[in-house]
């Protein structure tokens, strides 16, 4: 057996996707992925369904091979296994034992990582009271809402503290409350080192990563820091005011300067095509109604980038 | 209590509805009534017996106690009529993954007892009510998630429920296809179709005449989206918007007036005390805090807000980590 030196931290990049291709049948999954995480970085993957992002993160834990391209996990291959006890996966379905009970489960994964018992009992009470499954030790896995369920693989896959962390769409079903609690740990768990790449249908949760990569048809659209990309937008948002809600949409949807509609309480939210305020302004006065301007966010951008390239 | 028409009955009635899983009381004498074609939104945390509560109005688990009736049948004495009026779309999804879109349609619809020529000629409507015209010939594994989503409620739909319950349709749907899916529901309830459905995506809920919300198996608030935001967000709602806003938390929890600090994608919200800090002095605090580019604004609440005043995050301060 030769002995490599492990690399130092902070030596390279923790995750590297480079021209990833992997195609099922006729239709490319993916299709020239690249993206790269820094060592304690956190990098939302955002992306229609159907974008390549579960096919993205297979291919990273090392679940399957590529057609063309590389993915490198810490240095390594994933495929060769080498980092498996470095790395964290909280794949988007059937990650636990249906017959076992919460704290079963969690028992199980302690074991499978050795974790010395003091270091499980207080990592376990900490995810349970994070999650709020602490009302629910006993209840068995199959037992458990969608969201309870995401909420019991995320905490046993963050209870041994894996270096580089691949969460598909973990916040799918939880409700929002805990939605922020399992934010703002990962947060907490990135600021002390850990790299994170996390998909999501939710546009704040993307907001919240340090960069975001948006992928279509099995490429990225767009990289950067979500700040700086909602800076760089060039459409327009605006808020519909007065008017009936229901009426202004119907009107709308079909307006090809309408990039995008969203309820924002009771009024309309709409993108607007840069240059076309005043047209979209005359098509609702009819219906007693006018733009406001309002601060675009992570969403609008999706929606209207996306809308751009179907 | 009498609706507000006063022309019908209610479509679904729950009273006192009741129902212990062993000494875990999941559901606890819940009343309420929806009316014919009105969005119903049932939100809560993950566990607080919302999807409990669609099992006992679809007749698939027995209320412990209390009573209830759907589409005028009594769920204890007629659960065969009030399954011929309902459909239920799950969060487990129940259609075939090897068949094409249209063979599944057609399999199901059997099942309600449509067959020959009525039995297609329903399969073409849900497909296009549903927004699934081109997707008939499709593998059904082979959908992406919000499109397959579509293709469960077209088979809720099959058999013209009075009443669609709709348990949590669109978690994990990404935007545009939560968009698609939200039309086709309001298109069935404007054509009279009362719609029950659980969701934890808040801005979708704004499209719900009225909202119940559950905490630990208790309906604890019922009203309009603007009843709501009135009653549980009565303060101030200041929206922040900049940079590095994470670092400047504490100090905005901090201020005096300020009751509570949130966080929403890359802005903060701060509920503020009437008359107790501007819009000027929170920009200051948080610029002082170590944020920059700050812009704060006053703004409506959201249900969101409201959800997170009346689920208990609102009491407690929340996330003290950036």
């Amino acid at each position: 057996m030769t002995h490599e030196p492990s690399p130092s931290p902070g030596a390279g990049p923790a995750v590297i996707a480079r021209a990833m291709v992997r195609r099922f049948g006729a239709t490319a999954a993916l299709d020239g992925l690249s993206f790269e995480l820094a060592r304690g970085e956190l990098l939302g993957l955002v992306g229609p369904d159907g974008a390549g992002k579960t096919t993205a993160i297979r291919a990273l834990a090392g679940l399957l091979a590529l057609d063309g391209g590389e993915a490198q996990v810490l240095g390594a291959d994933p495929l060769s296994g080498a980092n498996r006890e470095r790395l964290g996966l909280m794949p988007q379905q059937y990650s636990l034992y249906r017959d076992l009970t919460v704290e079963e489960n969690l028992h199980f994964f302690a074991r499978l990582y050795v974790l010395p018992r003091a270091v499980y009992r207080e990592r376990k009470e900490r995810l349970l009271a994070i999650t709020r499954l602490d009302r629910f030790t006993d209840r068995r896995a199959d037992a458990l809402s969608g969201g309870m369920y995401k909420k019991l693989a995320l905490a046993c896959a963050l209870l041994h503290q894996p270096e580089v962390l691949l969460l598909d769409e973990p916040t799918n079903g939880v409700d929002p409350v805990s939605r922020r609690e399992l934010w703002a740990l990962l947060h907490e768990f990135v600021h002390g080192g850990m790299t994170v790449l996390v998909s999501t249908p939710y546009m704040d949760e993307a907001e919240r990563c340090s960069r975001v990569a948006l992928v279509h048809r099995g490429r990225a659209l767009l990289d950067g820091e979500p700040g700086a990309l909602i800076a760089r937008f060039e459409d327009e948002a605006y808020e519909v005011h007065g008017g009936d809600r229901e009426r202004l949409d119907a009107a709308l949807a079909a307006h090809p300067a309408v990039l995008a509609a969203s309820p924002a309480g009771a009024r309309l939210r709409v993108v607007i095509a840069r240059g076309a305020r005043d047209e979209v302004a005359r098509a609702v006065a009819p219906l007693g109604a006018g733009l406001e301007p309002t601060h675009p966010d992570f969403e609008d951008l999706f929606l209207a980038r996306i809308r751009e390239a179907a | 209590m009498t609706p507000a028409t006063a022309t019908a009955a209610p479509t679904v009635e729950a009273r006192e509805l009741t129902r212990r899983f062993g000494a875990f009381l999941a559901v606890d004498r819940v009343s309420f009534e929806v009316e014919r074609g009105e969005i119903f939104g049932y939100l809560g945390a993950n566990g607080a017996g919302k999807s409990t509560t669609i099992r006992m109005l679809t007749g698939l688990l027995a209320p412990t106690s209390g009573a209830g009736r759907v589409a005028g049948h009594d769920l204890a004495t007629e659960p065969e009529g009030v399954k011929a009026s309902i459909g239920y779309m799950s969060q487990k999804f129940s259609l075939y993954l090897d068949l094409p879109v249209r063979e599944n349609l057609i399999f199901f619809g059997g099942a309600y007892g449509l067959w020959g020529k009525a039995l297609e000629r329903r399969a073409d409507e849900v497909l296009a009510l549903a927004d699934l015209g081109d997707a008939g010939d499709a593998i059904t594994g082979d959908l992406p998630g919000g499109v397959r989503q579509r293709l469960a409620l077209a088979s809720a739909i099959l058999q013209r429920p009075q009443v669609l319950f709709l348990d949590e349709p669109t978690a994990g749907v990404d935007p545009v296809a939560r968009r698609t899916f939200w039309r086709v529901i309001r298109d069935l309830a404007r054509e009279g179709t009362t719609v029950f459905v659980t969701t934890h995506y808040l801005d979708e809920a704004e499209y719900c005449r009225r909202i119940g919300l559950m905490v630990d198996g208790k309906l604890v608030a019922l009203d309009t989206p603007a009843g709501l935001k009135a009653r549980w967000v009565p303060e101030r709602l200041l929206v922040a918007r900049g940079r590095d806003l994470a670092r400047a938390v504490e100090r905005a929890r901090d201020l005096p007036g300020v009751k509570n600090v949130m966080r929403f994608g890359a802005a903060l919200h701060l509920r503020v005390e009437p008359g107790a800090l501007s819009e000027q002095d929170a920009a200051a605090a948080l610029r002082a805090g170590g944020a920059s580019e700050v812009v704060v604004e006053a703004a409506e609440p959201t249900l969101e807000d409201v959800f997170l005043a009346v689920v208990g995050a609102g009491g407690r301060g929340e996330e003290g980590s950036p």
